[in-house]
């Protein structure tokens, strides 16, 4: 590929619908929360009828995060990029209809060698 | 479409008897282009490594020009990350850096929060993997290098790729083929056991320091 608009795009160049008309022109989501890759995002509550400003792309994220999911793979499943995934994620949250949990900071001491061991444990495991 | 959903979840001021959700950890994989970075992580992953796309605008430099007409240009930046399922309640992902050294700042956002990195470095090309051992090093996160052994790359050992690379004693060197999902696994838990005597030599400096 040699550039935007340079030549007749097929599949492989994504939805028809520009990014930025899903999330009606925003950049970045309505609520402070920044939205790692790693925060999970589980739904808590489904919208009722005809919420404004809840479009199919929010719905599928619904849909997904029943069973809690990263934002990572929620992008790449839905096939959007991140950054439209974040501000729709803003808008859920804005609604409560999700609850986001950020990557654990890092807490005590005891914690993280005991979280590092479990992972060595896993890996080894595989 | 989406289906109506059959059972309603209750309203929000119930968020605190939702499940917890499971704890996500990340491990970094950076290395220059080519490398092997997906490769790796498609060895060890329990999914397909999948894709996230990162839209940065940049203002068009070089770009044919209409007459003063400012232009903007989107480029996509791919991430591909894995998942490996430690245990119930507990998973760990793998994200491959963005190639591309202008893209720095998506690294950042990506190290944040991380567990460590893995760094791959090819013999026949070991200049590409500096960028990526500067920048965790400068970040002060724990890291590994993994030397992907190609059939017509150099044989080195361990040492004399620690010592092209001045890493110092500080990182491990592992030789591998990112394609052998054992030889993946070596790279991570030699990384992890990394971490794990990173951890406990700061936490007796910690000691000693009081």
């Amino acid at each position: 590929m040699t550039g935007p608009g340079s030549q007749w795009l097929d599949d492989e160049a994504g939805p028809i619908v520009r990014s930025y008309a899903l999330t009606r022109g925003r950049a970045r989501p309505a609520t402070g929360e920044a939205f790692d890759m790693i925060t999970m995002v589980s739904t808590v509550a489904q919208p009722r009828s005809g919420s404004p400003g809840i479009g199919p792309e929010h719905l599928d994220i619904l849909e997904m995060c029943v069973r809690p999911q990263p934002v990572a793979e929620i992008a790449a499943r839905l096939r959007l990029p991140l950054v439209v995934v974040r501000v729709l994620l803003g808008d859920l949250l804005h609604h409560r209809l999700i609850v986001a949990t950020r990557p654990q900071p890092e807490s005590g001491t005891l914690s993280k060698e005991h979280l590092l061991r479990e992972v060595l444990d896993g890996l080894q495991a595989l | 479409m989406v289906s109506k959903p059959s059972e309603v979840a209750g309203p929000a001021e119930d968020e605190e008897s939702v499940p917890a959700a499971p704890v996500a950890v990340k491990i970094l994989v950076a290395g220059g282009f080519g490398v092997g970075k997906t490769t790796l992580v498609g060895a060890v992953s329990e999914i397909r490594p999948l894709q996230t796309e990162e839209l940065l605008t940049d203002r068009g430099v070089g770009v044919d020009d209409t007459d003063g007409v400012e232009q903007k240009t989107t480029t996509t930046v791919a991430m591909d990350f894995g998942r490996i399922t430690i245990r119930d309640g507990l998973v760990l992902y793998l994200f491959g850096t963005p190639g591309q050294d202008r893209f720095w700042f998506m690294w950042d956002e990506l190290s944040f929060g991380a567990l460590g990195a893995v760094v791959l470095a090819d013999t026949r090309r070991l200049a590409d993997c500096f960028p990526a051992v500067d920048y965790f090093e400068n970040r002060g996160l724990p890291f590994v290098i993994g030397v992907n052994c190609f059939d017509d790359g150099y044989d080195y050992t361990a040492e004399e790729i620690r010592e092209a690379l001045d890493v110092g004693r500080g990182a491990p060197v592992v030789l591998c083929d990112v394609r052998e999902r054992a030889s993946g696994k070596e790279v991570l838990t030699t990384l992890v056991k990394h971490l794990l005597a990173v951890h406990q030599e700061q936490n007796r400096e910690n000691v000693s320091a009081l």
